[in-house]
């Protein structure tokens, strides 16, 4: 199949692909410099995988994600100064600094949620889709989940529903090889995640999760299945993510050579040789899409960081909505 | 007025809601073509269709997450968790996503969804089908709690809750779905958060609710008979908690004893105490009791199940207790 993208489309998600990259390492930089707090978790390496989705999205749709959850918040439109402030635990932030790393949200983008329990954003997609197939308003819901969260029960209940209602929804695992520190082989005992559908009668489709273009193409056409009355998908992106887990795992456990033969297909340096192969793109304007970048991540962290605090009277706002409807 | 029982005002609250109000749905084990396994949901089907009222997999934490994820995106769902006992099987939808969801979003989102469960004990069904759930829930601010106790209440009580924008937990007690009451033609949604004194008396406040709410009532029938004059307050809401109602009680009667279906620590009966001993104290002429399960689990042969349970007896020795100290 070629799945081959127009020249302005390509340019798009590879520039949107390194806002994500250099975005998240400059996040990794302000925790060493304590202005982020906790923990974070990086999807350097996976960018291909939100992009190439979130291409195949129309405005109405919804998306559900996880706590490695920046890419997707980015790929769907986050401005990433929203992003910093909420990072920073700011009022300007996406969540008003209520929800911080973990739980980028935002309403106005489809984006109904990162979760930080794993798993638990599974049913809350089939609930978003359950909403468009009651109303009847052809919207799509997307839920991006580890391979890791395969092996939690909200997973399997939510293919099980959302199989026997037909539900309009893509059930997107970034197969990235290890849940925390533990390597797939060692918690899961298939190797290919999307074998998994077949318990639920869907179609399970294995992509190439750093070629963005062959995401993207895997995506619609699960995309257009579920807005025309087809049902689910499970899609399996195999990816790898080049930090660790978390913020002060430095992945000990990988076995030699194994980031290195990634970084051999990095998804960015994919599209750019295909781009640069295709004379669509030159190693300058290339250079000069990542300092256009760079710039645009460092005057969000500098605006961010001038932004107040919530004001302590936020503490108690928002626990209920206050306004009755009796 | 309308003489029914509590099982048929549930469900009448459901059919009325679903009837004037597109956006609602219901959904849950066996609710759809089956009616409910407590019969609470016959016809519903039926008149509204397969595409608003459905029948689930034994799949909770589906069950509720769907919820959420309708709520959050136009719908008004509510679900039912056929046991209170299956709360913990759910517990992580409704702790840590439906309770939290308006707030970690900086309330992009309202939650305007309700989950319905049977709980309390009583029946015979034993160790895990048997237990009281709003202790639980009353840790997860963001949640409200509502525990219907007569069927006025379990129709005007749902109907409120499915009218709120929050999410609300509405436990059914399932002793009481045989109850019947002539239930006023006029009764609409009710305000969630407002208690109401069931019998009044200027000797002793007794606290309570649901099935503890009518052993209280019998109490205090009985209470009377040696002159004492007990105070009935039936909750009702759980949270909001009306405290109001409580403590005005206490500044008269002067005396306070809690009855619950909980087991003792960290029931929510210490809730109430604390609450006396906090803005009440001086009301206080003597010690408060907490009439509950201590560390009782429930079991199946009958005489074990009914000494677990505060009883009738066990309220009047605690009412005596308070006013002889």
């Amino acid at each position: 199949m070629n799945n081959e993208l127009a020249t302005q489309t390509r340019q798009d998600m590879l520039r949107r692909m390194i806002e994500i990259r250099i975005t998240e390492e400059q996040i990794q930089e302000l925790f060493l410099q304590n202005l982020i707090r906790g923990t974070t978790h990086l999807c350097i390496g996976q960018e291909a995988c939100s992009i190439g989705v979130a291409w195949a999205l129309q405005k109405g749709d919804t998306v559900t994600c996880t706590y490695r959850g920046h890419g997707h918040a980015l790929a769907l439109g986050m401005p990433i100064k929203d992003m910093m402030a909420e990072m920073m635990g700011k009022e300007s932030g996406c969540c008003k600094g209520k929800g911080g790393s973990m739980h980028m949200t935002d309403a106005s983008i489809g984006l109904l949620g990162a979760n930080a329990i794993v798993g638990a954003q599974i049913p809350i997609a089939v609930g978003a889709a359950l909403t468009s197939q009651v109303k009847k308003q052809g919207a799509v819901a997307v839920s991006f989940f580890g391979e890791g969260a395969t092996n939690i029960g909200a997973f399997h209940e939510s293919l099980n529903l959302a199989a026997i209602w037909k539900l309009p929804i893509i059930f997107c695992c970034e197969n990235n090889l290890y849940g925390e520190y533990s390597a797939q082989h060692r918690t899961t005992p298939v190797t290919d995640i999307a074998l998994r559908a077949e318990s639920y009668a869907m179609p399970g489709v294995v992509v190439d999760g750093q070629d963005v273009e062959a995401v993207y193409a895997a995506a619609k056409e699960a995309v257009d299945r579920a807005r025309n009355g087809g049902g689910p998908t499970l899609l399996e992106f195999k990816t790898y993510r080049y930090r660790g887990h978390s913020r002060t795992d430095t992945g000990p456990y990988r076995p030699e050579g194994e980031l290195e033969r990634w970084l051999e297909r990095d998804p960015i340096t994919i599209l750019k040789d295909k781009m640069i192969s295709d004379g669509q793109l030159d190693r300058s304007e290339f250079q000069e899409m990542n300092q256009a970048t760079e710039r645009l991540v460092h005057s969000a962290i500098e605006w961010a960081k001038e932004e107040p605090f919530p004001p302590l009277e936020a503490l108690y706002a928002d626990v209920y909505y206050e306004e009755e409807t009796i | 007025m309308t003489e029914m029982t509590y099982r048929e005002a549930v469900c009448k609250a459901l059919a009325d809601e679903l009837r004037s109000d597109p956006d609602v749905i219901f959904f849950g084990e066996d609710v759809a073509e089956a009616g409910g396994v407590f019969k609470v949901t016959p016809g519903l089907y039926e008149e509204f269709g397969p595409d608003r009222v459905r029948d689930t997999p034994i799949s909770e934490q589906a069950i509720t997450g769907a919820a959420l994820g309708s709520a959050i995106t136009g719908l008004r769902p509510v679900v039912e968790l056929m046991f209170a006992d299956f709360v913990p099987v759910a517990m992580d939808q409704i702790v840590n996503q439906i309770a939290k969801y308006r707030y970690m979003s900086g309330g992009q989102f309202v939650v305007p969804l309700t989950i319905r469960s049977a709980q309390g004990g009583g029946n015979g069904f034993g160790t895990q089908h048997s237990q009281c759930a709003e202790s639980w829930l009353m840790t997860a601010p963001g949640i409200k709690v509502v525990v219907p106790g007569t069927p006025t209440d379990a129709y005007g009580l749902l109907r409120g809750a499915i009218r709120e924008n929050n999410p609300v937990y509405v436990l059914e007690h399932k002793g009481l779905y045989n109850l019947k009451e002539d239930v006023p033609d006029d009764t609409g949604p009710m305000e969630l958060g407002k208690a109401i004194v069931r019998r009044e008396g200027k000797d002793v406040t007794i606290v309570a609710t649901q099935l503890m709410m009518h052993r209280s009532l019998e109490a205090a029938v009985k209470l009377a008979l040696d002159g004492i004059e007990a105070e009935v307050i039936d909750l009702r809401s759980m949270v909001p908690l009306d405290k109001e109602t409580i403590l005005n009680s206490i500044a008269k009667t002067n005396h306070l004893v809690v009855v619950e279906e909980s087991p003792h620590s960290a029931g929510w009966g210490g809730d109430i105490v604390s609450l006396a001993a906090d803005a009440g104290i001086y009301w206080l002429d003597a010690p408060v009791k907490r009439v509950n399960m201590g560390q009782a689990l429930i079991a199946y042969s009958p005489p074990l199940e009914d000494a677990a349970l505060p009883n009738v007896d066990r309220i009047m020795a605690a009412v005596a207790e308070v006013l002889s100290s």
